[in-house]
């Protein structure tokens, strides 16, 4: 009788409807909270760019929801830099929407508020996406209101190296962005390049970052990641400098 | 015919709920049968996830979570599990349980689910699961099994934290992100700094300090490779 082939396909037909069902139970209640933890997460990232990742792990959610909410606030724009209404920048799937060709892309903008004094803009955070050795890499580039000094990044990655790729992750690498120069001084967008190699002292080139060892094509993907995504935003950031320049005067 | 009926019939009494067989079963694969050490399976993520503490104790948890379980599932259906598909039964309820633990881990530990997302998946191929399910829970009652599952993933937690505590140590120095190395540094004054070791981050380190531990396990115990 086990082994007829009725038993066989009437067992596994009730063992997947069993399976199914449990898993399909499990999917919908614990749904809400999943999608609450990818919003958080969402929001730490583009923190990151702006403090530091010590100061985020020790914030509660409730306390970094707080931060987000007082601190953030965000905008749409397109490849022309104009503004797009109707839309949330924080519903802006980058990852899908890299799909798409560049100019039909909605590029969500981020500014981080001045403590104390919400009116002023402290830095603009921009997302990033493209290419590692492996997998997708992704991050947010904050840029301080010149328009062209790299204020702060965060990197992420899906499936780097360990210890070589995936520390792109880590502070140490991050850091070494901050006060660099995206535009060189004819005004030419040139990104910030990581080199080949690592322990030279870059600290006298605008453009250049010390490389990691061993992850060259690592940093060629986060190279070609912020040249992209800094040429999408760059009519967005230009028509800020031009505003500040006549602001200022 | 007539004895072997008789023998049936003959009620032996309960075993000890901890007895020593029972004792056995879940101290055996700690040292004299580790899974990893000297049956050499689950080596894959015994590499991959040992960078840091934190993350190998997640991994440690899901293992125990997820051999425990399935034995005890299996062990109960081991009656009505059809010979010719067990295989894919086997593999359709650790592949349940596995789901059920990165959704849990989606949900109340996201960090921890970025970190390990591919590595939890991959519990279902690893070979302890499924070596215990075909040579002990398909053969043997419930209770036994969960024991035999909780041993076996025992056997493996413990490995995995002793190479992640010496990995993160040496290569991050810390042990579970508390800065060990930067503390004692700092007592011996400005310009004295303990390097970290980069080896020690890449699997190559999960490598040599898993090579040691075998090495000092098997001078103790005089166990030889056959």
């Amino acid at each position: 009788m086990q082994q007829s082939n009725t038993y066989i396909i009437v067992f596994s037909a009730v063992l997947t409807i069993i399976l199914g069902l449990l898993l399909s139970g499990t999917a919908q209640v614990l749904g809400p909270m999943q999608q609450e933890a990818i919003a958080l997460d969402k929001k730490k990232q583009i923190l990151g760019a702006v403090i530091s990742a010590e100061e985020i792990d020790a914030m509660s959610p409730e306390q970094v929801n707080e931060f987000y909410g007082k601190r953030i606030s965000s905008t749409v724009v397109d490849i022309t830099g104009k503004e797009i209404s109707g839309v949330e920048a924080e519903k802006v799937e980058i990852a899908k929407d890299y799909k798409r060709p560049a100019d039909q892309r909605q590029y969500p903008v981020f500014m981080f508020h001045a403590e104390g004094n919400p009116d002023a803009v402290e830095s603009y955070i921009f997302p990033l996406y493209g290419a590692g050795l492996w997998d997708a890499i992704w991050g947010y580039i904050a840029i301080e209101t010149d328009m062209n000094t790299i204020g702060g990044i965060t990197l992420a990655h899906a499936g780097e190296t360990p210890g070589l790729g995936a520390r792109i992750t880590e502070g140490g690498v991050q850091e070494r962005y901050i006060g660099k120069k995206i535009f060189d001084e004819s005004g030419e967008l040139v990104a910030v390049q990581m080199q080949k190699g690592e322990g030279k002292d870059y600290s006298s080139d605008e453009h250049k970052v010390d490389g990691m060892s061993g992850a060259t094509i690592t940093g060629t993907g986060v190279n070609n990641m912020l040249k992209a995504y800094l040429g999408h935003y760059e009519a967005y950031i230009k028509a800020k400098s031009s505003s500040q320049a006549v602001a200022g005067l | 015919m007539s004895t072997e009926t008789a023998k049936a019939i003959e009620k032996k009494p309960a075993e000890a709920l901890f007895s020593k067989r029972r004792k056995k079963l879940v101290t055996d694969p700690l040292v004299d049968d580790n899974p990893i050490t000297i049956q050499v399976l689950g080596i894959c993520s015994a590499l991959a996830v040992t960078t840091q503490m934190k993350p190998t104790l997640v991994m440690a948890i899901s293992v125990i979570f997820v051999v425990a379980m399935s034995n005890f599932v299996i062990s109960l259906m081991r009656n009505t599990i059809p010979t010719r598909v067990r295989i894919i039964v086997q593999l359709a309820v650790v592949a349940t349980l596995v789901t059920l633990v990165s959704e849990v881990l989606k949900a109340f530990a996201y960090d921890m689910y970025k970190e390990l997302s591919v590595f939890i998946g991959l519990i279902i191929t690893n070979c302890i699961v499924m070596g215990r399910l075909e040579a002990f829970a398909l053969g043997n009652k419930p209770y036994d099994s969960v024991l035999d599952g909780l041993g076996s993933a025992l056997g493996y937690s413990w490995i995995i934290l002793t190479v992640a505590f010496f990995r993160e140590l040496w290569g991050s120095g810390s042990v579970f992100g508390i800065p060990v190395f930067d503390t004692i540094s700092g007592l011996f004054g400005p310009d004295f700094k303990l390097a970290t070791n980069g080896l020690m981050v890449t699997p190559v380190g999960a490598f040599i300090i898993l090579g040691l531990i075998i090495w000092v396990q098997r001078t103790k115990t005089g166990y030889v490779e056959h």
